[in-house]
């Protein structure tokens, strides 16, 4: 057992770089995010970047508001959250719905697979269902190797016919957290 | 007009606020506010919120930074304001100098029955802004301090946050177009041109 549990050294994920190169071809420029672990390396190359803004946000239903505006002023951007996020956007998600406009959502999956938390369970299971009740439309990556490309026709099919996306990053690809190590003294 | 405690009316006060307007680009929240600017005169410059409520600060928030040389003033009421107060903390910490946020405040849900709002009870939204971090945060309850407002939404360094104090009158509605689309699309090609309307 004491083997089993002993921490493998992992190389760290790419497919996050990919994303930020994915998303500089689609000449985003607005980044708004209430932060994810599963989202923290784009963050940080978006931060990095002196043609990019990052902002911080205090609820993501802000995001959309604020990236409406956005394209009202010939700007792009993106929103990063986690699914638990997705619920706080529902009623904000009229906006670019009824106005026609692009909206890119990366959704950082939680309480699916491997999920720990149990609080996390209820939104993580409802975020697809709540997502196209809204009539955005979701596509999903489930393996790292997939991610970047999903994002990319994501933007496409955001910007270029004028309405919301939203791409779920699932657990399998963040990996999930245990909790009882992480308490372990 | 000028008598102080005499409450200013909402009309008069978005009349000043849009005088010789030139490029300044509007955005309203729903309900009488979208209603005051439209009345004030329609404008492919002006969006005026239909849903959403919530959304005006940042809106106007995105367009100001996506548009730094242009001035942004949002145009919207207590309640709708005072759904979004992250949005003054997000705002604040981004600090964008040609941004206004104008609150007509009639202590009031005006659309659903003038049901009175956390401002009826003292919620003070300019001492909010001002903790927040606004550059300029106002209280305001003079035409004389409208056009303050005014003239620092057209030239002053923002961000700058004023809450009006306005009688709680049912006026009349003044409707602009509803569609989003078009809203959307007349306003892109006021501002970014006719290139806005190809892919």
């Amino acid at each position: 057992m004491a083997d089993l549990q002993k921490k493998e050294p992992v190389a760290l994920p790419t497919w996050p770089d990919e994303v930020y190169r994915v998303l500089k071809d689609a000449d985003v420029r607005q980044v708004g995010m209430v932060p994810d672990a599963g989202h923290s390396r784009l963050i940080r190359a978006f931060e990095a970047d002196p043609q990019a803004r990052v902002i911080t946000l205090t609820t993501e239903e802000e995001g959309i508001a604020m990236l409406a505006g956005a394209w009202l002023g010939g700007e792009r951007g993106v929103l990063l959250l986690q699914s638990s996020g997705v619920g706080n956007c529902i009623n904000m998600l009229s906006l670019p719905m009824i106005c026609r406009m692009p909206l890119l959502m990366l959704v950082t999956m939680r309480g699916e697979w491997g999920e720990f938390n149990p609080w996390q369970v209820p939104m993580g299971q409802g975020t697809r269902a709540v997502l196209e009740a809204m009539g955005v439309i979701v596509t999903r990556a489930d393996e790292p190797h997939l991610v970047a490309s999903t994002v990319s026709g994501a933007a496409n099919l955001a910007f270029n016919t004028w309405r919301p996306a939203a791409v779920l990053i699932g657990q399998r690809v963040l990996g999930a957290k245990n909790f009882k190590e992480l308490a372990r003294k | 007009m000028n008598v102080p405690n005499e409450l200013l009316h909402r009309r008069d006060v978005v009349n000043e606020l849009l005088r010789d307007r030139s490029d300044l680009l509007v955005v309203a929240g729903l309900g009488a506010p979208n209603w005051d600017i439209s009345a004030a005169g329609d404008s492919p410059n002006n969006f005026p919120l239909w849903g959403a409520m919530g959304a005006a600060a940042m809106m106007g928030f995105g367009l100001a930074i996506a548009q730094p040389k242009r001035r942004v003033l949002v145009i919207t009421g207590d309640g709708e304001m005072l759904m979004s107060l992250g949005a003054l903390a997000t705002i604040a910490v981004q600090n964008p100098a040609n941004l206004t946020i104008a609150v007509l405040d009639n202590e009031r849900f005006g659309e659903t029955g003038m049901q009175k709002t956390h401002t009826a009870a003292g919620v003070d939204l300019a001492g909010i802004a001002t903790a927040a971090g606004f550059r300029t945060s106002r209280i305001v309850r003079t035409m004389a301090e409208v056009t303050e407002i005014r003239d620092l939404a057209h030239r002053g360094n923002g961000p700058v946050f004023a809450q009006v104090k306005i009688n709680p009158e049912a006026l009349y509605f003044v409707l602009p177009p509803a569609d989003g689309g078009i809203l959307t699309t007349r306003f892109r090609q006021s501002v970014l041109g006719d290139g806005s309307l190809y892919n």
